[in-house]
């Protein structure tokens, strides 16, 4: 269970507060998504949840399985299982994305106590896992997420999901910068990768991802709170009329 | 099949972040040996150059040789352009000439040999047949157990503090016809070779620190490759610098007669001391028709430590020179030692369609300082270089490229493509890039690429939001950045490589 419990943020640089009292309590398998205007301290709260540097927590906690996080490093985090869908997935140049997805995996399950994975073992997984969401292993061969197009680069994020097996998910505007066909293809990933014992947290500005992913529940965040909590029902509401109406 | 080769590249990623944890050192190499040494009196003059001349029994011409480029130095003052600063080098407080004692009587067997010298080369990762062979053990015959199992071979000739030590693989060489030695041997033993090449490429009057070389260089490696063979082996030296106070001032000749490859590996040590010791080198490769070289370096002097304190100070004059048609040489350099490095490998394309290229990473750290790059000088027709760049600056360290790419009149139709890139990893370390770029020529064309980056913390983040800790990203950025150089070492060199440059760097973000 992923647990925010009244967390407050500043963010250091400009030691302005973004978060301003978030609860939210996310059970294993549920979808939840959190939908806001711009500015309304989305993508800081997936940058506080993955442990990013500058970003303060003065109060509150975040629990995972009711073990406060807040004292772990990124990567610790990572390998716990906290998994960040960039939105704008980096590019490292000359760095191959076979080599950067088998240091992460490797890494998680050094820390875990785990056996790391040879080569061999290694590109039997992944190429598994690539099968399964239809993505080229030539898209592999490359180094990572140099010249992709934005929809190979959302691809490569769900791809490195898969592979890493996280047990929470944040994903932030997964859908910008993607063309239908490209949600579609990202949508059918995620959905893919749904489980009983695997909870996503779904950041949008717009209704229709949840179109192709469905949430149990829909937030609705404004100047750093959730003002509104209700089923899928609420993210067509706001197609419809806008957020002004829900912020007066 | 393009798959095999994936799989063999990813087992050297993944060694790298191993190795950097296993390692856990900065500087592996900086011990230093106990070793009853034989020195020449400090200082330098024409008694001492005499003296370096008659302890390696060289005939007159080779004396008469050393002593004009003396006499020229003298009159020469230290070079100023570098964009380098060190204490002025006082030539008379060091030693020119050390020999490990042992070496004056040939020990009869491994057991009769300075053990000293032996745990030397075991801390070298140099296998034992071939140390064994190194410390001149009489009869010991190299390289036959490396046979049977399937690792490379690579011949070894070791320069320890100012003498070779000793070279495997002779007898191998010798039946193709290659010359493997020590320079000093091959001065006793191949006269006119040497007489006809050396000082032909780099001459003594080249600059202070090769005439300084030309005067009181006690040894090095000298490599003759015969007419139309394929050297079926890497041939390697290593340097050791390890007498206190001791300048190392090898010299290297490579011939490669029409027709003939030979690929060079180049690596050094030396321990950690708390003064500066003096390094200057000279290597001449000779490059004939249709032949071709590779050489490749990996320079591991000791850079000083944290403060500044100590290092090599490394003054190293390289150059080729193409004088075939269709010759080429590659230089590749992986630059992460010494305190001061100032090196320019460089190539003359005299031989038409002749072809020189220059891969580069240099690294500076702390306190380290480097001005290093290459010069490209087309002269014949059809002539082509290339460069590629990479130098990283950490720490408080300052890293120029200077680079000269001439094309004279009559090289028409040549090319060059340059490429140049720094990086820079936290806010109080230099990147400076000279280039200078001479065209003569309207039908042959130069291109100048740049760029300067720096480690950007979203990158960092990305790593490490996959699980991937700050260590073990950064050398995984840093060797991205590098992979063009490093692809051109050989696979041996490569491992090392890699590893060697994550360590460099080890502690420097963060």
């Amino acid at each position: 269970m992923f647990e925010i419990q009244n967390l407050h943020v500043n963010i250091s640089e400009v030691d302005k507060k973004i978060i301003d009292g978030i609860n939210l309590k996310i059970n294993p398998g549920e979808v939840h998504a959190i939908m806001g205007p711009n500015g309304s301290g989305k993508s800081t709260l997936s940058y506080t949840l993955s442990g990013k540097d500058g970003y303060q927590v003065i109060n509150g906690d975040i629990k995972l399985d009711d073990e406060s996080i807040l004292e772990l490093e990124a990567d610790e985090r990572a390998a716990k299982g906290i998994f960040l869908a960039f939105q704008y997935p980096i590019e490292i140049p000359g760095v191959g994305n076979l080599s950067f997805m088998r240091t992460a995996l490797n890494s998680q399950r050094k820390y875990n106590g785990n056996s790391e994975l040879n080569p061999a073992e290694f590109l039997k997984v992944l190429k598994e896992k690539a099968n399964n969401l239809n993505i080229d292993m030539e898209m592999l061969k490359r180094p990572l997420n140099v010249g992709f197009s934005g929809g190979e680069k959302k691809r490569n994020e769900i791809l490195q999901m898969a592979l890493l097996e996280p047990r929470f998910c944040v994903l932030d505007e997964t859908d910008s910068g993607l063309d239908v066909d490209a949600m579609k293809q990202v949508s059918n990933g995620v959905n893919s990768l749904r489980s009983d014992n695997r909870s996503f947290l779904i950041i949008t500005h717009y209704q229709r991802l949840l179109n192709y992913i469905k949430p149990d529940f829909v937030h609705i965040m404004a100047k750093g709170k959730i003002i509104k909590t209700a089923g899928p029902e609420l993210a067509i509401e706001v197609e419809e009329h806008g957020y002004t109406h829900l912020l007066t | 099949m393009s798959e095999i080769k994936l799989e063999a590249k990813e087992g050297i990623d993944q060694d790298t972040v191993e190795s950097v944890k296993l390692l856990g050192e900065k500087y592996k190499y900086g011990f230093s040996t106990d070793i009853d040494m034989d020195y020449a009196p400090k200082g330098l003059s024409e008694e001492i150059v005499k003296l370096i001349s008659e302890k390696n029994s060289e005939p007159i011409w080779m004396l008469n040789w050393r002593l004009e480029a003396y006499r020229r130095w003298i009159k020469m003052s230290e070079p100023n352009w570098p964009m380098l600063r060190y204490k002025n080098i006082d030539y008379n407080e060091q030693y020119y000439y050390a020999k490990p004692k042992s070496l004056k009587k040939r020990p009869k067997s491994l057991s009769e040999v300075e053990p000293a010298l032996l745990e030397t080369y075991a801390k070298l990762g140099i296998p034992l047949k071939e140390q064994e062979f190194l410390a001149g053990v009489v009869g010991s015959k190299d390289g036959e157990d490396r046979k049977e199992n399937n690792s490379p071979k690579v011949a070894v000739d070791a320069v320890f503090d100012s003498v070779s030590v000793g070279t495997t693989f002779k007898e191998e060489l010798e039946k193709l016809g290659i010359i493997f030695c020590s320079i000093s041997e091959a001065i006793r033993s191949h006269p006119d070779l040497v007489k006809k090449y050396i000082g032909t490429v780099v001459p003594r009057t080249d600059n202070y620190f090769a005439t300084l070389n030309s005067a009181v260089f006690s040894d090095g490696s000298f490599v003759y490759i015969p007419e139309g063979v394929r050297c079926p082996m890497e041939l390697s030296t290593y340097f050791r610098i390890n007498a206190e106070n001791t300048g190392q001032f090898e010299r290297t000749l490579i011939i490669a007669d029409k027709g003939s490859y030979v690929s060079y590996l180049e690596g050094c040590t030396a321990p950690m001391r708390d003064t500066n010791q003096l390094h200057a080198a000279v290597v001449e490769l000779v490059v004939l028709d249709d032949a071709n070289i590779k050489y490749s370096t990996v320079q591991n002097w000791y850079p000083g430590d944290e403060n500044g304190k100590g290092g090599i100070y490394n003054f190293v004059t390289k150059r080729a020179d193409c004088r075939g048609k269709n010759s080429k040489v590659m230089w590749t350099q992986i630059e992460t030692g010494s305190a001061v490095t100032w090196k320019y490998p460089s190539c003359i394309l005299r031989g038409e369609n002749s072809q020189g290229e220059f891969y580069s990473v240099a690294i500076a750290n702390n306190y380290q300082q480097a001005d290093t790059g290459t010069k490209m000088i087309h002269l014949g027709k059809g002539t082509r270089s290339r460069i590629v760049s990479k130098g990283i600056s950490a720490g408080k360290a300052q890293n120029t490229y200077r680079g000269l790419v001439n094309i004279h009149p009559k090289a028409s139709n040549s090319r060059n493509f340059t490429q140049c890139d720094s990086l820079l990893i936290g806010n109080k370390c230099g990147a400076h890039t000279v280039p200078y770029i001479e065209n003569k020529n309207n039908s042959s064309r130069t291109e100048h690429e740049a760029t300067t980056s720096k480690i950007d913390d979203d990158q960092l983040f990305y790593c490490l939001q996959r699980g991937i800790n700050e260590e073990d990203a950064v050398a995984l950025i840093i060797n991205g950045f590098c992979k063009d150089v490093l692809q051109a070492l050989p696979m041996e060199f490569a491992l090392e490589a890699q590893k060697l440059v994550a360590i460099s760097l080890e502690g420097s973000v963060g």
